[in-house]
């Protein structure tokens, strides 16, 4: 490795969307030497895309929120899944963030009496999410971008890291390549933070962007770390439908936030139809009830557009199937009939300018046509709530990457504030362990060759099989077999091909150079790919009921006693993947409590 | 199903060519959906940025049929596809290959703009107050991508790329302006905007306005009013006369 350009740090990151910068920020800001590693530009991570909002209970719309209710909601969306600590600490922290935030230079939208505006979301109990209009993911990243840049952290862009090496047990740093020059990098750390994101690109219709490829899952999981909760996929219930070419796209919950609600064919609201006994205590019975709550959250209960996404993403699938959907096979989302025209525009400029002018729809005069997108990652990395540590020493992870936090089912909202929480979190971790480790763990210089040599065997692989190909056939796999409902032949089909597709991806062959080859970056990105849709496969076979992002057609119903395991994967003495069931923690007494209290 | 010939550019910094790929094109598809194609069918090794393909990262800009644009918000159906439709590299910036360039120019003007300084915390709790109609301005500018679109067109170093160590560029005036306007800064950017980000090079020719996705009234929310602010602060003589005769200047 003589000829390999080698960075030394305490803390790597890797990653530069919200979890990834808060954790550098963090790490760097407590001395750690830190380097914050991204595969595409500065401030272009998946975290721009997000839309909505970030949950937080400031109570400044309504005086009765506070961190025990959005731990309550938050719980219960996730079908009691989560980690309690994790939601604990989420709940209570994520208010710091936010106004953390706005001391580092964001422009929240604002309430009458000039504090942070928030607004409604699924399953959050009161309007809770501090929000700029229908971009709040763009105002965080550049918020944060921007304190990053001004604190002097080493930013290393289009540089993408392909393994993590180890020294003994410990992690050691990790390889990759610079994107431009094609040339590979090695990096020493004494800690490594996964702050990747999530897996949509493993689907074929998904609201995800380029990067979300499953690396830091992925790259874990080969350096031993155990991964959980990977059957809990999250389908966003409105993703554009048409035209083809744009399917998938997110059309933001706030849409039904702001008033929206959801019809089918025959004109009907037909949530009303779907409200399950879990939520029905907590659901409005008729559309003047739901209509009311808009403006009056006390004295009303919520619409049930506003279910947990879980919910209503099953729901319109059924009313697909039983033939009511619309013309181009999802439901109408209307908030043209309900909302002023400039009331629209001002609180949903994107959407406004994304139906406008990817779709020819005018959203204040017609309804949009939505359906199911995968969106979100709610397993990964298995990590300590407090630290972000996972179970390899010196590897930590923060945000989509990390599991445990949403449990079965994620609240809309409350990832933008979980990256803000968890990231700081991790960043904390790894500079302590980082700090508090005497020396630095060394590189193998025969295993960083080894690393590199492979990632060279796509050039001139005979017979090759075209990267693009095999994504592409994974894509369609997992949308069909391992969808939004599930059947275990169906998934036993599933893992039969990715067998086949990791045989091929072994030999998917590239030409042209190493300089910023997106077909070689491809075939390198397939392994990842592979891993996380084999964790989700298997996980999904495992787990015989319907949970949150995990509805089997074959096991409707939801079993008290699978509410009690988590599915842990991680990777077997002979390379296979394991699969474990582990105990959930136990929630303490006090925490239980609330959520009984609240009901 | 139409046919289209799309003409794209590539090489790298020694120097390419147009090559023609002729391609099917699907309903509602834009360019660059069909410059995936290509990829995915033609050329593997096809060098493009892109990220979220919905407008909202920045990253895809390219000049399309000589146009800066976002090739994620381009429809084939806005283009005459009877005629083949070339994609080229954005032209201020060096080539790095085929459709991608070396933006770090934005970036190191970024790292130089004096950060944002908020003044103290307004209530006891920490926090702050705003008025909505007091942050509309600045959330105007915060709407924007970094596409570098505005920085492609400026005629001050898209046709004289010796201007770029005087000249920040439109980019950075609306980062400098939204921190000149925010109600929490604290700090003085106008000698700054004078001598480092060079705002007097600019001759207001609106083209950074025109091609900006984000509809973000450059020229005249961003521009005018700091270059206003530096007539102000250096050229207003009786500012000058008054700054003499109090030594306040």
């Amino acid at each position: 490795m003589a000829d390999v350009e080698t960075h030394e740090y305490d803390v790597v990151v890797v990653g530069a969307g919200g979890a990834g910068l808060r954790a550098a920020i963090e790490a760097s800001a407590m001395g750690a030497r830190t380097g914050l590693v991204c595969k595409s530009l500065l401030g272009k991570a998946h975290t721009v895309m997000a839309e909505g909002g970030i949950a937080a209970a400031l109570g400044n719309v309504y005086g009765e929120d506070n961190w025990q209710v959005h731990f309550r909601d938050t719980m219960r969306g996730g079908k009691m899944m989560s980690n309690w600590r994790m939601a604990q600490l989420h709940a209570q922290e994520a208010p710091e963030r936010v106004h953390e935030l706005e001391s580092w230079g964001a422009l929240f939208d604002r309430t009458d009496d000039g504090r942070i505006q928030q607004r409604a979301f699924g399953g959050h109990r009161y309007d809770r999410l501090a929000h700029v209009g229908d971009r709040t993911g763009l105002e965080m990243i550049r918020t944060l971008q921007q304190h990053a840049v001004h604190k002097g952290i080493d930013v290393h862009m289009e540089c993408t890291i392909s393994r993590l090496l180890k020294d003994g047990d410990r992690v050691s740093g990790a390889v990759g390549y610079w994107r431009e020059s094609g040339e590979y990098v090695a990096f020493k750390a004494k800690a490594v933070v996964m702050a990747t994101g999530g897996t949509g690109k493993a689907f074929r219709i998904n609201s995800n962007s380029w990067e979300y490829t499953g690396d830091g899952h992925s790259l874990a999981y080969w350096a031993g770390a155990e991964l959980i909760d990977m059957e809990f996929i999250q389908f966003h219930p409105t993703g554009m439908v048409w035209p083809p070419s744009v399917r998938g796209i997110l059309v933001t919950e706030g849409v039904r936030g702001d008033g929206g609600t959801l019809t089918n064919s025959e004109g009907k609201r037909f949530m009303f139809d779907y409200v399950s006994d879990y939520f029905r205590a907590e659901t409005a019975e008729g559309e003047e009830e739901a209509d009311r709550w808009y403006g009056d959250k006390l004295n009303n209960r919520r619409t049930p557009d506003l279910l947990p996404r879980d919910e209503v993403a099953r729901a319109i699938v059924a009313e697909v199937k039983a033939g009511r959907g619309s013309p181009h096979g999802g439901v109408f989302l209307d908030i043209a009939s309900r909302r002023p025209a400039d009331y629209i525009r001002r609180a949903l400029p994107s959407m406004y300018h994304q139906f406008k002018q990817l779709a020819d729809v005018d959203i204040t005069a017609t309804s949009m046509e939505v359906g199911p997108t995968m969106h979100y990652t709610m397993g990964g990395i298995r990590v300590e709530p407090d630290t972000g540590a996972a179970t390899v020493p010196g590897l930590f992870a923060a945000g989509e990457c990390a599991g445990g936090m949403h449990g079965a089912n994620r609240l809309g909202g409350n990832s933008l504030s979980d990256l803000l929480v968890f990231g700081r979190r991790a960043g904390m971790g790894a500079a302590e362990y980082a700090l508090g480790l005497g020396t630095q763990p060394a590189l193998v210089s025969g295993e960083v060759d080894a690393v590199t040599s492979e990632m060279d065997s796509h050039f001139g692989s005979d017979g090759a099989e075209n990267p693009y190909t095999i994504q592409s056939e994974l894509q369609d796999a997992m949308d069909t077999l391992v969808g939004i409902i599930r059947t275990g032949s169906e998934i036993d089909q599933a893992l039969g091909k990715l067998g086949e597709f990791r045989d091929r991806a072994e030999r998917a062959g590239v030409t042209g150079s190493r300089a910023y080859n997106p077909g070689w970056h491809l075939a390198m990105d397939l392994r990842s790919l592979l891993t996380v849709a084999e964790a989700i496969a298997r996980a999904a076979r495992e787990r015989t009921e319907s949970r949150g992002g995990h509805t089997r057609d074959d096991f409707k119903e939801t079993d008290a006693e699978w509410g009690k395991w988590n599915l842990a994967l991680s990777r077997d003495a002979d390379g296979s993947m394991k699969l474990e069931k582990t105990p959930l923690p136990e929630m303490p007494a006090e925490l239980a409590t609330l959520l009984e209290e609240a009901k | 199903m139409a046919q289209v010939t799309l003409q794209v550019f590539r090489g790298d910094a020694n120097g390419g060519e147009f090559v023609d790929y002729t391609v099917e094109v699907d309903e509602g598809q834009v360019v660059l959906d069909v410059v995936h194609t290509v990829q995915a069918t033609q050329a593997g090794d096809l060098a493009v940025r892109w990220n979220c393909k919905a407008g909202k990262c920045g990253s895809c800009s390219a000049e399309v049929n000589g146009k800066p644009s976002l090739m994620c918000m381009t429809r084939m159906n806005t283009l005459d596809v009877s005629q083949p439709i070339s994609v080229a590299p954005i032209k201020t910036f060096p080539l790095i290959k085929d459709l991608v360039t070396d933006v770090s120019f934005n970036y190191e003007a970024a790292k130089r703009i004096p950060a944002f300084a908020p003044r103290a915390p307004d209530a006891a709790d920490g926090t702050y107050r705003m008025m909505q109609q007091d942050i509309e301005r600045g959330q105007e500018f915060r709407k924007c991508i970094e596409c570098f679109l505005c920085q492609d067109v400026c005629h001050v170093i898209r046709d004289h790329p010796e201007n770029k160590p005087n000249f920040m560029g439109p980019r950075q005036f609306v980062r400098l302006a939204e921190l000149e306007m925010h109600p929490l800064d604290t700090a003085d950017r106008t000698e700054f905007i004078r001598e480092a980000a060079g705002i007097s090079y600019c001759n207001i020719t609106k083209c950074c306005t025109e091609v900006c996705p984000e509809s973000i009234h450059i020229t005249d929310n961003a521009i005018i009013p700091l270059k206003e602010r530096v007539a102000d602060k250096y050229y207003d003589p009786f500012r000058w006369i008054f700054g003499k005769l109090t030594g306040r200047g």
